[in-house]
């Protein structure tokens, strides 16, 4: 097992050296598709020389970055390369012990527990496969074209992407402390992976035996335990922001700029192509009812999924990435990893040729269309905006395709694999 | 939605599909051919009209009545022509200025990759000229351009000569609003190019240049004129530029509504138009006109000077006189006014052209087929290959839900290690490609010490030779793979997982192709989609393998250069075809080098590799 992921380690180190190299660098991190106003690495830049200049850096509308950001980098800019590699690197090792961590003792508590009907047991993974679990989700991670663009675009997402990590591999090994430290880590960075404090607080309620009933003192006084390290880290680290910089200036610039998104340059998500359009009086009332998406789901989620936290977490990372009003492919990546994990689910996921195909089709037809539109100025933002949803649409269908055939999966360990009709014939699952 | 969740409606259309598979593969290329074919029908394509406001209500008065003057022009600059040995810069540069331009010189230089047989150049080295006339209405932030080639020979004389009869008139109008840029560029495409890149500060091709010393403002259109003869039968409208790009349809509504006001005989792709749509002879010249257009723009180069401005965002025709036989002839001052009328209706845009089409064909000038017309042609043909993916894809799926076959769907886990064995040709045959791109071009020196050859002729055999080398390629694989593959049905697995991916990778890459360029994707798809959509290694290998390589990349190509002499009726024998096919070979080198035509890579790079894991795929065994 070292061996291959050590050769994977080297590969994808590789990759990314020589395209930093290459001429395609700066080519690469122009892209819209890979860097957005929030996390473009030519921003942190000139967020730092504002800096050095004894400027706020957010003076001006450039910089939109979180204040431990810049100062991180204020240290390590010559090493920024360098912290742009390790981060993916940093994600690829959570992601090893995450999921044989998870998966392991999943494994362990379905053999263990025998209240599953015969013909399921094809349905329950072997050690052998949950073996190479790790090793496929750092591939899909590490060699995921989009990681490498974003990579290789130095755009801070990679770090975000790190932090979620981080945060995911904490709450597995069940450190309540520092899992709420670093979702309120993740929260400052970018707001939305506030939603994960659900699926969170779900897993270590799992953990610790705590039925979800709101009658029981323990489930509250849990609960209240979690949200005051979470809601006490927050304050903390934006206490501590301010004394870095002195003002307050970041609040709007960084959280005032992700909720009201100002700034409508084409991006592979939702939000700029309408709010270009839309007459500047309603809007507010749209602006409500996007980003409303991102937190709406998590209810319903949340109690569907009660008793799979870490589904959960998988499900809402990809919410976010999808509604999130400056998505960038690095997102997508993110959740990606996360695909091998499920690959149990394979034989119950209906739609994965279309969505494949959907998926492919437009990561090569964005730069195409960008081409027409921007530069030969025959095609219009039309195409290019129908390509952006023609990209949600699969994104949409991927994660409701696997969250259908986790319901189902759970069903089938339940009543069996091969269900009868009351009249003997094979019957169907039909989601509704 | 309800067809994606439903099961039982699911399982009815993808039975439907996978039983009724060839069938309806077959009917989508059938339709797909006779669809493009029925583009040319003329009730089936849409009359051209004047889009943009701003030339279309406004009528203008054509007054230019210098033609005689242009003409003695004519005969001056070409004893200047002769005295120079080359572009007379000294004395274009007096006449210009006397005529009240503000008169600038650039001066560039080229070293091709390797010699350029057609027309004889090697180290290029060479003069613009260009005059600005300074817009006396208005802020100087916008411009247009008219541009003649100083041709060697003595051809493109008539062209320069009325430039400069048309700058003096121009020059003592009062009603300009926009800059007017005259421009004589030496060496054609070389010197527009180098001119362009100079005006916007760009260098993409390793052009070296002299800065520009004056500039107007930015260039809203741009006409290119060349003329070899005083009095001409027909005016010859070229559209097609670099990469397949076209100009803005309006662009050609004006220069036709101006030819019929004028009553001067127009032509596109050197065809008149015929009234007689409902004929046989009709429907043949307008399905023949539009066939020359597809050739043309899928050949990918330019066409004309015009071609190179289309890259800046700036709309761009040339404008070609032709004197043949015919007894109706046009002199120097219809063709002078018909220019200022144009001139005078691009003064008048108060925007880019951006209201009519960018993606049409032209069966005729007065008739148009635009992109949602045309594209269904191109998408019955890609839905092909998407549909023997879906095919390819049930059946891999099949014994994975059939619950006999567990142990055999657990081996078939994606990222398996035998996917591994799937990369290898995909990675090989990429290979391959890169070194087809790479090679011909860095190799020539090489080439030439060993062989009898000129450099042309090394390139362009290199080239041929790395591409039939690729063929050879199945058995350099096959060794890797009989070392990791054993089973019989993992080899079956194997061969179907690679041919999905490459269609899939297939599709991608026409659909984008068609996109930038339909007529290139639709003549890649005509030839690939049919052979690599039931290429299988159970067929007789000997046939196939002929028909495979009888409709590979280099054959189309070879096919388009006979259509295309037919097409433009000087049709030739088997033999000047093959020397048409090389020097076909090396012009695409050469644009891609000297202009980034794209049209090369991506045929080295990506639809040859391509090619070639069919062809791995047929000698899977």
């Amino acid at each position: 097992m070292a061996a291959p992921l050590t050769l994977l380690l080297i590969v994808a180190v590789t990759i990314r050296a020589v395209l930093f190299r290459s001429s395609w660098a700066e080519l690469i991190s122009e892209r819209v598709e890979v860097v957005s106003p929030l996390n473009a690495w030519k921003r942190v830049v000139e967020g730092l020389a504002l800096l050095d200049l004894g400027v706020s850096p957010y003076s001006g509308d450039v910089f939109h970055e979180t204040p431990f950001m810049i100062y991180l980098f204020h240290f390590v800019v010559d090493y920024a390369e360098i912290v742009f590699m390790v981060s993916p690197g940093l994600v690829f090792c959570l992601s090893r012990f995450l999921t044989s961590l998870y998966l392991f003792r999943k494994q362990k508590y379905a053999l263990e527990s025998d209240r599953y009907p015969a013909d399921c047991l094809e349905l329950l993974r072997s050690p052998k496969e949950m073996f190479y679990i790790p090793l496929k989700v750092a591939m899909f991670y590490l060699l995921n074209p989009f990681t490498i663009l974003s990579c290789v675009a130095k755009s801070t997402c990679g770090l975000n992407n790190a932090i979620i990590a981080l945060f995911i591999l904490c709450t597995l090994k069940g450190s309540a402390l520092l899992s709420g430290i670093l979702l309120a880590l993740a929260t400052y960075q970018s707001i939305y992976p506030l939603t994960l404090f659900a699926p969170a607080l779900l897993f270590f309620l799992q953990r610790l035996y705590i039925p979800v009933n709101l009658r029981r003192s323990s489930f509250w006084f849990f609960t209240l335990q979690y949200a005051f390290i979470y809601v006490g880290s927050l304050v903390v680290i934006t206490g501590l922001s301010f004394f870095l910089l002195g003002s307050w200036d970041f609040i709007p610039s960084v959280y005032g700029f992700i909720f009201s998104v100002p700034d409508l340059t084409p991006n592979i998500g939702l939000f700029w192509y309408f709010f270009a359009e839309m007459f500047e009086h309603f809007r507010l009332f749209f602006i409500c009812v996007f980003q409303i998406n991102v937190f709406f789901y998590t209810i319903p989620l949340s109690i569907k999924l009660k008793e799979h936290p870490v589904f959960l977490i998988f499900m809402q990372i990809a919410i976010i990435s999808i509604f999130k009003s400056y998505p960038t492919v690095g997102d997508v990546a993110l959740y990606m990893a996360f695909l091998p994990a499920w690959s149990h689910l394979y034989r119950f996921l209906r739609n994965i040729f279309l969505v494949s195909c959907v998926l492919l089709a437009c990561s090569a037809l964005f730069p195409v269309l960008w081409h027409l539109w921007i530069y030969a100025g025959s095609a219009n933002s039309n195409f290019y905006y129908a390509i952006t949803l023609l990209f949600n649409f699969g994104q949409i269908l991927l994660v409701s395709d696997y969250f259908y055939a986790y319901l189902r999966r759970e069903h089938h360990l339940t009543h069996g694999l091969y269900l009868k009709k009351k009249d003997g014939t094979e019957a169907t699952l039909v989601l509704k | 939605m309800g067809l994606l969740s439903d099961p039982s409606r699911r399982k009815v259309l993808t039975g439907l599909l996978t039983r009724l598979n060839t069938p309806i593969c077959i009917v989508c290329y059938l339709a797909g051919i006779v669809w493009f074919m029925g583009l040319a029908f003329e009730p089936f394509t849409l009359r051209t009209y004047m889009s943009e406001n701003a030339m279309g209500s406004t009528m203008v008065e054509e007054r230019f009545s210098s033609g005689e003057r242009a003409l003695s022009l004519a005969k001056e600059f070409d004893a200047h022509k002769r005295k120079a040995g080359g572009m007379p810069v000294e004395w274009l540069v007096k006449a210009m200025q006397s005529r009240g331009l503000e008169v600038f010189t650039q001066s560039f230089s080229r070293k091709l990759p390797f010699p350029d047989e057609n027309k004889e150049r090697y180290m290029v080295r060479g003069t613009n000229v260009y005059g600005i006339l300074r817009a006396p209405r208005a802020p100087r932030t916008e411009a247009l351009v008219i541009t003649a080639p100083c041709s060697p020979g003595n051809t493109n004389n008539q062209a320069v000569a009325l430039l400069l009869a048309l700058a003096q008139y121009f020059r003592n109008q009062i009603y300009w609003a926009k800059d007017i840029i005259f421009l004589v560029n030496e060496h054609d495409l070389i010197g527009t190019q180098a001119w362009l890149e100079g005006y916007h500060h760009t260098n993409i091709t390793g052009m070296e240049y002299s800065p520009l010393q004056g500039r107007a403002g930015s260039i809203q259109a741009a006409l290119s004129l060349e003329l070899s003869s005083d009095v001409i039968t027909s005016l010859d409208l070229v559209l097609e530029g670099l990469n397949g790009q076209l100009p803005n349809l309006d662009l050609a509504n004006l220069f036709y509504a101006f030819c019929q006001k004028l009553g001067v005989l127009c032509t596109i792709q050197g065809k008149l138009q015929r009234n007689d749509w409902d004929t046989a002879e009709g429907y043949t010249h307008a399905a023949q006109t539009m066939m020359l257009m597809v050739l043309k723009q899928a050949c990918g180069r330019s066409w004309g000077d015009h071609g190179l401005f289309l890259r800046y965002h700036i709309e761009a025709a040339s404008v070609r006189g032709i004197n043949s036989f015919r007894h109706y002839k046009t002199d120097a001052t219809t063709i002078g006014r018909l220019l200022e009328g144009m001139v005078r209706k691009l003064n008048n845009l108060l925007e880019r052209l951006h209201q009519s089409y960018f993606f049409y064909l032209l069966p005729s000038l007065s008739r148009f087929v635009s992109i949602g017309y045309y594209m269904p042609a191109f998408g019955l043909l890609a839905v092909i290959l998407l549909l023997r993916a879906l095919d390819l894809w049930v059946h891999l799926g099949a014994p994975a839900l059939a619950p006999s076959c567990h142990c055999f769907s657990v081996s078939l886990q994606p990222s398996s290690p035998g996917v591994l064995t799937v990369l290898t040709p995909v990675v090989i045959s990429h290979l391959t490609g890169v070194a087809l791109y790479l090679l011909p071009v860095h190799l020539q020196e090489m080439a030439v010490e060993h062989f009898p050859v000129s450099e042309t002729e090394a390139v362009v055999l290199t080239a041929i030779a790395i591409y039939t080398a690729g063929l050879a390629l199945p058995h350099n694989t096959q060794r890797y793979t009989h070392r990791l593959i054993l089973m019989q049905f993992i080899l079956r697995y194997m061969f179907t997982l690679l041919k999905l991916t490459a269609l899939l990778y297939l599709a991608v890459l026409l659909g984008c192709t068609a996109l930038i360029n339909f007529s290139l994707g639709f003549i890649l798809a005509v030839t690939l989609v049919p052979i690599t959509a039931s290429i299988t290694p159970h067929m007789p290998k000997a046939l196939y393998a002929l028909v495979m390589v009888l409709l590979s990349p280099a054959f189309t190509i070879l096919y388009c250069v006979f259509i295309y002499q037919e097409l433009i009726e000087a049709p030739v024998s088997v033999s000047e075809g093959w020397m048409l096919f090389l020097s076909v070979i090396s012009q695409g080198i050469l644009d891609h080098a000297l202009y980034g035509s794209l049209v090369y890579p991506l045929l080295a790079l990506f639809i040859y590799p391509c090619w070639l894991m069919f062809w791995n795929i047929l000698f899977w065994n």
